[in-house]
């Protein structure tokens, strides 16, 4: 199998930070896969090179082998990968359905009459369908800032997945968030994934991860130090290290 | 929080009713100088109108995209000065000057277009003072290039309607630019460039994010705004006679502007319209009845402080809350109703 995704040679500075250095992550296509790594190791912004809001300093991105290095966000959300952010950001004063509809009318085609009335009724029912299967459709019509925080986290999610990308990347999907959700929350993410969506995951929730994806990637100081299964992951002496090396608490969770 | 299906039926309702609304303020617009011949009035009503169209179409940019512009009066007196070089090169006066308010529109449209580019890559406070600083280019062009007519600016072609309906055209002429405008302003509301015009006003790099071309997007509500706003400038330009830099190019345009849309409403479609409709009238009374117009000013002044602070959201949005508010206590959304789906919605995810 290919990778769908793929950052080759990454490098990113930051004034005297080098964020990324020669970085090289891979996602097989189908796979949810994990990306983990401790604080200020360059998940985000490894993130934010995929999708188009930061420009590498070096190395390229491919999806399904077409290079997107340095495409524009409205451009590679247009090529299949969405995203969710860390800090939550959906649209406040949007009702939620309105929110999902700013994703719908790009994934099904581009060239439409800009005054036709927002959301046609197929957006619509596509658009209650993905808030039905997340269990917010009981807000369609409510105001977004109106939603809890674990609300927002899964209307972002879901705003993203009604465009169908082919890849879907989560900043930290369960950061935050109750434990009954993160149960919800995986199972959506797998029931998507089954049905043909690939995941790269960012998240410092261990269970989380170790539990959900087949493939685990772990950045410390802007470079991949370990990749592999999680069962292997989990007992790499390099993993221990950059996580014992930041603080014990990290350290623990990956011992786990 | 309303549930879905409760939502819908607030929007049916609320269609016929603003329709309806809309169909009786045109209606009593549209015979008003049937009624009132006082002069004086209609010359109050003819300059409510241009700023009315005005801020509905500033609001269409501004209040849709959450980009703030203190420079539409760039637009403003530049649909001015064409209505005057082009009338005055033609040789044109009476009615079809009315006909060159298209090419009025057209002229602001193209200047819209390099200064949009241009202002519309940064955001907020800087987007704010760039456009005030276009302002600044565009007063100080006026006053000194030579074919504007410098400091002493230029001069309407002066028809010789009979005094007793002389303000009838211009009136008529503000009202079709006011109606077209408020119909373009509710068309684009709800509309596919509109969402992405309000997802941009609330976080712009998410909704690049989810496709929304911003800059096109953006420069195409700038350029619209423009339009409007140029031939707004060509009426009142020809209902005043004279253009001079300060006053074709004047801030207080862009203050009135602004207040009108904050005072009722950033962002909706009657808001704008509410506040012209109201501040414009009085500012003028007030300026004929004390004949010192920096007092005038002064409550200008004083009214956006109070607007700002007191009523931040305009009057539109609040009254809004308030009626749903009513409703909601009078039962017409059962509030147990409300509280169950809450409560679910909240086992779902909490």
């Amino acid at each position: 199998m290919t990778a769908l995704l793929r950052a080759e040679g990454v490098a990113k500075a930051f004034g005297g930070v080098q964020a990324l250095q020669d970085c090289t992550v891979e996602v097989e296509q189908g796979a949810i896969a994990g990306l983990i790594g401790p604080n200020g190791s360059g998940k985000t912004t490894l993130f934010n090179i995929m999708t188009g809001y930061e420009r590498v300093d070096a190395g390229d991105v491919y999806l399904g082998g077409r290079k997107i290095t340095n495409q524009r966000p409205q451009r590679v959300f247009a090529l299949g990968i969405g995203r969710t952010f860390q800090l939550t950001r959906i649209f406040p004063r949007l009702t939620v359905l309105e929110n999902m509809l700013i994703a719908t009318q790009h994934g099904v085609g581009r060239a439409r009459n800009p005054l036709a009335r927002a959301g046609g009724r197929a957006e619509r029912r596509r658009a209650l369908e993905m808030l039905e299967f997340s269990g917010i459709a009981d807000h369609a019509g409510a105001l977004a800032d109106t939603l809890s925080y674990g609300q927002r986290k899964l209307l972002e999610l879901s705003y993203v997945l009604v465009a169908d990308p082919a890849i879907v990347l989560l900043d930290e999907p369960a950061g935050g968030v109750n434990p009954s959700l993160i149960q919800h929350l995986a199972g959506r993410i797998r029931e998507l994934n089954a049905a043909g969506t690939t995941f790269l995951i960012v998240e410092h929730n261990m269970d989380f991860v170790m539990g959900l994806c087949g493939h685990v990637t772990v950045l410390d100081y802007g470079t991949v130090v370990a990749a592999g299964p999680p069962g292997i992951i989990r007992s790499d002496p390099r993993v221990l290290d950059a996580y014992l090396g930041v603080t014990e608490e990290d350290g623990d969770a990956a011992t786990r | 929080m309303t549930s879905w299906a409760g939502n819908r039926a607030i929007q049916r309702g609320g269609r016929t009713l603003p329709a309806l609304a809309a169909l009786a303020v045109v209606a009593v617009l549209a015979v008003f100088p049937l009624a009132v011949t006082n002069a004086t009035v209609t010359t109050i009503a003819v300059d409510t109108l241009v700023f009315a169209a005005a801020a509905v179409a500033w609001n269409i940019f501004s209040g849709y995209c959450g980009y703030i512009s203190l420079g539409h009066a760039v637009f403003f007196g530049t649909g001015a000065y064409t209505i005057g070089i082009a009338a005055r090169a033609w040789h044109l006066n009476g009615d079809p000057v009315f006909a060159l308010l298209p090419l009025a529109g057209g002229v602001a449209a193209a200047v819209s277009v390099p200064l949009g580019l241009i202002a519309l890559r940064v955001r907020r406070h800087t987007f704010v003072v760039i456009t005030i600083a276009f302002f600044f280019i565009a007063q100080l062009a006026a006053t000194n290039l030579s074919w504007t007519g410098g400091s002493s600016g230029i001069l309407a072609p002066s028809p010789n309607w009979a005094a007793t309906t002389f303000n009838d055209p211009f009136y008529y002429v503000g009202l079709a630019l006011l109606v077209a405008t408020t119909a373009a302003s509710w068309l684009i509301r709800g509309s596919r460039f509109g969402l992405q015009l309000r997802a941009i006003r609330d976080d712009e790099d998410r909704a690049a994010g989810l496709g929304v071309r911003t800059m096109p997007v953006k420069l195409a509500a700038f350029v619209i705004s423009a339009i409007v706003t140029g031939m707004a400038g060509g009426l009142w330009f020809y209902f005043i006679g004279q253009a001079i830099p300060q006053f074709a190019f004047d801030p207080l345009f862009d203050l009135s502007v602004v207040v009108m849309a904050f005072f009722g409403g950033l962002g909706t479609i009657s808001g704008p319209l509410l506040g012209a409709l109201i501040i414009e009238p009085a500012q003028q009374w007030l300026t004929l009845q004390y004949t010192n117009e920096y007092l005038s000013e002064i409550l200008l002044g004083a009214l956006f402080l109070a607007v700002i602070l007191g009523l931040p959201r305009g009057v539109i949005p609040t009254a809004g809350e308030k009626i749903t508010a009513l409703r909601a206590r009078r039962g017409r959304v059962p509030a147990r109703e409300a509280v169950t789906q809450a409560g679910q919605a909240g086992q779902a995810a909490p």
